[in-house]
């Protein structure tokens, strides 16, 4: 053990493993499995207060220009800047007012605005009127509504806004803008010239407010909004084009693929040795069976052949891992640990336990596989990496497991989305982060077990 | 000399029947599975059904039968389309002679995939995309091939020195696999830099005279190359280099250096020529296998070969395509090898005499 320590090399991807190792342990018990894949496959229904496609927050510690946070305003929850009067009026009828204010310090516009509802309303249905204010007090009418019992106004969607803010600049400075305003930027867009270039027009800070005033016309009704002022940055990792926070894949993955890496580099290596072992020592029938067989298996196309089956019959993650062990056991390495065990065979020590009448199992378990089992460690240890990547690889094909949350299928949706054509280079880079640290942890550990348990190399 | 020949031609030929028997027993397990043991035929079957169905129930000419009428027609329809795919025998029986097909080469037709000319021969789908393949990888594999050999001998002969300590430090980089590079090259180049495409085979639409066609491509083939050069190029270097080092401790060449033979001639005459052998055998099959192994850099660069062409088939249920690409694949292997054998038969008296 100190001889592994002396390595710095060692130490560090020692270091590594052991962070992942201790990821994996906080995310299985933090977020349970069934829990996570509920997250994952749920849909933006519960996802409904992220933004979408937001970078992870702590990116904004290296930017100029901060780049916004999410600002929820909600009535029922009682959030900080959020108040509604209602005030009876007439016999039945009454007067709502929810003013919702809220601080904008930011340097970049927000990425979309949402207004949530609900009314718990029996027949009439209550009349809103929205307005925006500005800091510094300019005011402007966005919407007039009637409730339903609950549901959204879409204020980034919203077409109208977009035509009237447009039509606003354009009355303004007698000059058309040469950008689509949309409403996230008209609405927050410093209102001098400025705001007629697409590079120039930035968001002004200060105290904002959104206004609602209605009437409601039924006693003992009541109103409750959800204002979403949708940030840019989101979480420890941001989210997806789904608004789901990445941290849950990124986490997750993280079990998943030490436990395949290691796994499937392990039971491969060990029943290779134990086949050629066998091989090595009756050499007779069964030796040339166990040739023919690896030398099929070494004709039949492996990732081919993954992808075939994986297509056809849908594999999770763990189906996935036994096929390519089943795939790897009769591989090249049969042969190279054959030619081993068959110059192993020849030495004294095995000729004696043979002369004191040893069963051929128990030379093959006890005296063959433990002499070569020390010098097998290194590659064993490197060849995890190989597996977690191919587990990514699947996933870039949309072979993965349909529903465990995976770094390769956080790579595979950010492909799919054209993440790296439209700039969202987080989205792939922290699974590639992750993957790169994996491989890096795994390299450097096995490279200086080499250097320990196959000294030859050195001298060379 | 005589007694020679005979050995020689024994070995051949005990050597070619075993690799055939090899592709024969490969190529079975291929049919089987990629017809997932006849579940691909029920798949079909009804998809005709559904098909004819449809036909009969929208066409206008059969708008006076009545439902029973109409149901005998499907039904008609139904058997000789079946016939007519030959789904009527068992899978066993059919298994068989899919088998004899792929082995004569007769790859039959796809069920959906066609080529750019409309053909639905599995042949002409695959020669159509199979020279972008071994364009793309040949020449990844030969530059790969050169840098590790001459690298590998330059290191050696410089032992300790920097480069040889470089090639050392950096053959860690070949952990992670070549496509997952190509994500980040084309990360840099061409989302951030804009230099170079983000994939494909050529620009759209493609330049119409020859030579800036040529340049387009080639221009698409940067990524990829560089891709697999950073992912294999040191650890390649790395191998080679160790095996020359261990070449040059031998007596033989301990002994070249003393009778004062020039350096030069020493590495060709008493190192290249017996670790040669084992290195062309390295990059026959390495090239070989890349020509199939390829596929999550072909969807990495979305480049039109048949790694492509087999994930598609594979997505499409497509067998006839996959299994004609694994045939072909079993064949150009086996060949390779049984060629190598006997090569080495030829150079090395060892093996023909049977003693390894």
């Amino acid at each position: 053990m100190r001889l592994i320590l002396q390595y710095k090399c060692a130490v560090a991807g020692l270091g590594i493993l052991l962070l992942l190792i201790g990821i994996s342990i906080y995310t299985v018990i933090a977020i349970p499995y069934s829990e996570a894949t509920y997250l994952w496959r749920a849909g933006e229904g519960i996802w409904l207060e992220c933004p979408r496609n937001a970078m992870p927050s702590w990116i904004n510690i290296f930017l100029p220009k901060k780049l916004p946070e999410t600002i929820i305003l909600d009535t029922k929850r009682g959030s900080v800047g959020a108040t509604k009067v209602i005030i009876p009026f007439g016999e039945r009828a009454s007067k709502l007012r929810i003013e919702l204010e809220f601080n904008y310090p930011y340097d970049d516009f927000p990425s979309e605005i949402n207004l949530f509802y609900t009314a718990n309303y029996s027949r009439s249905s209550p009349h809103i009127t929205i307005y925006w204010i500005k800091p510094g007090g300019k005011e402007m009418r966005l919407k007039e509504l009637t409730l339903k019992k609950s549901g959204a106004y879409y204020i980034s969607n919203d077409e109208k806004i977009a035509q009237k803010l447009h039509d606003y600049i354009y009355q303004k400075f007698g000059e058309e803008p040469n950008y689509a305003v949309s409403p996230e930027i008209g609405l927050f867009a410093r209102e001098d010239s400025s705001i007629l270039r697409v590079e120039t027009t930035s968001p002004l800070k200060g105290r904002y407010k959104m206004l609602i005033e209605g009437t409601i016309f039924e006693r003992n009704v009541d109103v409750d909004v959800k204002l979403i002022i949708y940030g840019k940055v989101y979480g420890v990792a941001g989210t997806d084009h789904l608004r789901r926070d990445l941290s849950i894949a990124l986490l997750w993955g993280t079990p998943i693929a030490l436990s395949f890496g290691v796994v499937a580099s392990v039971t491969i290596a060990m029943i290779q040795m134990i086949i050629a072992a066998i091989s090595a020592w009756y050499s007779n029938k069964i030796d040339f069976i166990i040739q023919k067989v690896t030398e099929v298996n070494m004709i039949l196309p492996f990732l081919p052949m993954l992808i075939m089956l994986s297509v056809f019959y849908s594999f999770n993650i763990w189906m996935l891992l036994l096929v390519v062990i089943a795939l790897s056991i009769f591989g090249s390495g049969v042969k190279t640990y054959r030619a081993v065990f068959l110059q192993i065979k020849e030495f004294p020590y095995v000729e004696a336990a043979k002369a004191y009448g040893a069963g051929s199992l128990r030379i093959i378990f006890l005296y063959l596989i433990p002499k070569v089992l020390p010098t097998i460690i290194p590659s064993l240890v490197l060849s995890v990496s190989d597996f977690v990547f191919l587990e990514a690889a699947m996933a870039l094909l949309g072979l993965g497991d349909p529903i465990a949350p995976t770094w390769g299928k956080v790579i595979d949706d950010a492909y799919s989305a054209g993440a790296l054509y439209k700039g969202y280079f987080y989205w792939v880079l922290e699974p590639s982060f992750l993957l790169i640290l994996t491989a890096l942890g795994f390299a450097l550990l096995g490279f200086s077990l080499d250097k320990i348990f196959n000294p030859r190399l050195k001298e060379i | 000399m005589r007694r020679e020949l005979y050995r020689f031609l024994k070995y051949s030929i005990k050597r070619g029947v075993s690799l055939l028997i090899v592709v024969v027993i490969a190529v079975y397990i291929t049919i089987l599975i990629a017809n997932m043991g006849g579940y691909v035929d029920n798949i079909i079957k009804s998809e005709v059904r559904f098909r004819i169905g449809m036909q009969v129930n929208q066409n206008p000419a059969y708008k006076g039968l009545t439902p029973r009428e109409k149901g005998e027609l499907i039904e008609k329809l139904y058997q000789k389309e079946i016939k007519r795919l030959g789904l009527d025998t068992p899978f066993i029986l059919r298994s068989y002679q899919y088998m004899v097909q792929a082995l004569t080469l007769e790859l039959g037709r796809a069920l959906y995939l066609t080529s750019d000319t409309g053909s639905r021969s599995v042949k002409n789908i695959i020669l159509e995309r199979l020279p972008a393949t071994i364009l793309l990888f040949t020449t990844t594999n030969l530059i790969l091939f050169f840098i590790s050999l001459f690298g590998g001998l330059y290191a050696s002969r410089k032992y300790e020195s920097k480069f040889d300590k470089l090639i050392v430090g950096l053959s860690p980089l070949s952990s992670i696999p070549g496509w997952f590079y190509g994500i980040f090259m084309i990360l840099i180049f061409a989302s951030i830099l804009h230099i170079l495409p983000y994939g494909g085979l050529v620009d759209v639409p493609p330049p119409k005279d020859p030579v800036s066609y040529a340049l387009s491509v080639l221009k698409h083939m940067v990524l990829p190359i560089l891709s697999w050069l950073v992912g294999y190029a040191f650890i390649q270097t790395y191998v080679r280099r160790t095996f020359f080092l261990m070449f040059s401790s031998e007596d033989y060449v301990e002994m070249a250096r003393a009778k004062g033979l020039p350096p030069r001639m020493i590495e060709r005459r008493y190192i290249l020529r017996p670790t040669l052998p084992p290195i062309i055998t390295d990059f026959a099959l390495t090239l070989i296998s890349s020509w199939m192994g390829a596929i999550i850099t072909e969807r990495v660069f979305n480049w039109p070969g048949i790694g492509t062409l087999f994930y598609m088939a594979a997505n499409l249920f497509d067998s006839p395509v996959i299994i004609g690409e694994v045939v072909i694949y079993a064949y150009l292997l086996a060949i390779t090898v049984f060629v190598l054998d006997i090569v080495y038969a030829i150079v090395d008296p060892r093996i023909r005499l049977g003693v390894t």
